[in-house]
């Protein structure tokens, strides 16, 4: 964390320094280098921006591990029948093309003194800034009687891809009026109404297959995002058959076994089919690593995204703590902008103009049925904080909620191209 | 259906406001006869079926591109999607400028720029309304009455290189190609149409939400940056 050291030493042997590297990924070593670690929401947006504003003044390299890209935004409309996971999937060719060296590896270490990335291949990527979008990492031993270990039998299914498609067979193996379980996770947590929008997804997807079937959730919270609209919709198009219990009745004293496929809920066992377990969550990991993060998360200054201990490192999406902004893919990418005009205004002499950030959440709740929630946002000097915002409404008629999917449809396909190219 | 002009003291009040119809509506029979310049593409009271432009009877209170079997622009279809209903003061507005309300409009309508004169129109209109009773009453006279941009807002010249910038925010839902489903292209807009439905949504005369917001903390100057943006976006 002694920045200023490393500010000095990078200043003065930064030639030096890429002498040492042994296989050097960035090309050209008179221009500044960002390496940006997660190929998501925040990662991708902000690597291609830097990389499309710049005009090849900044070498830009995308550290991501998957060469396919699953988006977990829409992957509860695959549980629910309405997309496949081949439209959930993209990859990075457009961003090469566009300027973007991605490198397939997962990012292992961080040295913010000599400022250098170290890949799990051995290679070592030196960075003047280094902006980390991992997403979220589950904490350990949050959910009794779960752990990595379990999630082939207990999917977590909240990093879309292989654990979504376990999680809606084994939805779909269900026997006759069989019992559907979720362990909801405690604030905060990546996309607020997510765990809401899958219980819907799910709900619509047996109420055709398995009409029978009985979805009970254990919610460590009280409340819940849009829990109004989730509520309204539950009773009118899932009647009966969605029992949450939240914290007032007990629904965060809950523990799991994964062997004997039951879940105890405040002292009553339930024998299950399908247990969904959505564990309490963390930064990413390199984050840590990083040596950014404050407890769970990764506190930012509001203004740039950079972190609160380190100038030269930005935070970016669910794993930085910022203030009133929802863990969202659409959060990461309005935060994503903001990093990118500072970074290339630090690193070139381009234009820095004000923070403004802001978010819109849709959730599907049954066919043609979607709502939204969303605001906007701007820095202070604690925080980024909230400025305006909206909620669909209870009872809107059925041609606004058309509408609101199909806008969300539309968004799904604006914000893929703003982060992929 | 015809109903006289029985509103004396209302229209004594409107003719004292600097708004046409804030808190009343204006002489129906002035209006029948401006009615001439509207007649060309619509029709109107009792046998009135749709021409080039819909039927105007029942209009007040409806929704925008509701009347069925007439085939409507996609931004009047989009417009009543996203909530637009026709009222005494969303009407006043269209009939001031229709781009003020909707952008690509197929009206080919200058606009009508004297406020006396849309009363009496709008007056006219409500006749053929089924139940004009609550109009304009039941509307917010609170409503913002400054919709006639001040052309010193028009004139800005805006920064391009700063709407490049605010633009990465439109860019999350709009997409830069230009594609429109579900959510409209903004892509090479008419710089004026621009800054006039942004002022719209600001105003929260153009319904929704998502937008009203967004527009709402922009400035006239960024208003103009992203407008100077994006009418050469491609």
């Amino acid at each position: 964390m002694t920045f200023n050291r490393r500010t000095f030493l990078r200043t003065g042997v930064a030639a030096a320094a890429t002498l040492h590297a042994p296989a050097l990924l960035a090309a050209g070593h008179d221009k500044p280098r960002v390496v940006v670690i997660g190929g998501g929401a925040g990662g991708a947006t902000t690597a291609r921006y830097i990389a499309k504003d710049s005009k090849g003044m900044i070498d830009v390299t995308l550290i991501e591990p998957s060469r396919t890209y699953f988006t977990c935004f829409f992957s509860n409309l695959y549980l629910g029948g309405f997309r496949q996971m081949d439209d959930l999937a993209h990859t990075y060719g457009r961003l090469a093309a566009g300027g973007v060296n991605v490198v397939h590896d997962w990012a292992i270490d961080v040295d913010s003194h000599a400022g250098n990335v170290t890949l799990a291949g051995g290679d070592m990527l030196p960075y003047d800034k280094l902006i980390l979008s991992p997403g979220i990492d589950f904490i350990d031993g949050s959910v009794a009687g779960w752990s990595v270990a379990a999630q082939n039998t207990m999917p977590h299914a909240y990093k879309a891809g292989s654990q979504t498609e376990l999680l809606k067979a084994q939805v779909m193996a269900m026997p006759e009026g069989g019992t559907f379980a979720m362990v909801a996770p405690p604030n905060p947590y990546r996309c607020p109404p997510g765990p809401y929008e899958r219980i819907s997804m799910i709900a619509h997807t047996l109420k055709a297959s398995n009409p029978t079937a009985k979805i009970i959730i254990a919610d460590p919270k009280a409340k819940f995002s849009k829990m109004g609209l989730f509520q309204e919709g539950w009773a009118d198009h899932y009647t009966g058959m969605i029992d949450w219990i939240g914290e007032d009745f007990g629904g965060g004293n809950v523990s799991v076994d994964p062997i004997a496929m039951t879940v105890t809920i405040d002292g009553e066992e339930t024998k299950v089919d399908v247990c969904n377990v959505i564990p309490a969550q963390k930064a990413g990991r390199i984050a840590e690593i990083a040596g950014v993060t404050d407890g769970n998360w990764a506190p930012i200054n509001p203004a740039d995204m950079s972190s609160r201990a380190d100038p030269d490192i930005y935070v970016l999406g669910d794993a930085c703590q910022q203030g009133d902004m929802p863990k969202s893919a659409f959060s990461a990418n309005s935060q994503a902008k903001v990093c990118a005009n500072a970074v290339r205004g630090a690193l070139t002499d381009s234009k820095v103009f004000p923070a403004k950030f802001s978010n819109t959440c849709w959730s599907l709740i049954d066919t043609d049925n979607g709502v939204k929630v969303g605001a906007t946002y701007e820095p202070t000097a604690e925080k980024i904080a909230k400025v305006d915002g909206f909620i669909s409404q209870t009872g809107e008629d059925s041609a606004t909620r058309k509408a609101t999917f199909e806008e969300s449809v539309g968004w799904y396909d604006a914000i893929s191209a703003d982060m992929f190219g | 259906m015809r109903l006289p002009c029985h509103f004396p003291a209302l229209l004594a009040v409107m003719l004292t406001a600097g708004t046409a119809v804030a808190n009343g509506l204006g002489d129906a029979d002035k209006g029948a006869a401006l009615f001439d310049q509207c007649k060309e593409c619509h029709q109107i009271g009792e046998g009135a079926s749709d021409r080039i432009g819909p039927h105007l009877n029942g209009l007040f209170g409806r929704r925008a591109a509701a009347h069925d079997g007439f085939a409507y622009s996609k931004s009047m279809t989009r417009a009543g999607v996203d909530g637009l209903i026709w009222t005494a003061t969303t009407l006043e507005a269209y009939i001031e400028n229709p781009r003020t309300l909707v952008s690509k409009t197929r009206m080919s309508y200058r606009g009508m720029p004297d406020p006396q004169d849309r009363a009496n129109l709008l007056a006219f209109l409500r006749r053929h309304s089924d139940s004009p009773a609550n109009i304009p009453e039941a509307e917010p006279t609170a409503l913002p009455s400054d919709r006639d941009l001040d052309p010193a807002i028009l004139a800005l010249e805006g920064d391009a290189e700063y709407g490049e910038y605010l633009a990465t925010e439109c860019l999350t839902c709009h997409r830069a190609d230009g594609g429109a489903s579900g959510i409209p292209s903004i892509t090479r807009w008419p710089r004026d149409d621009f800054v006039i439905a942004m002022h719209a949504y600001k105003t929260k005369l153009r319904p929704h939400p998502v937008m009203q917001m967004m527009a709402g903390r922009l400035s006239d100057e960024e208003i103009a940056a992203l407008a100077a943006y994006f009418k050469d976006l491609d």
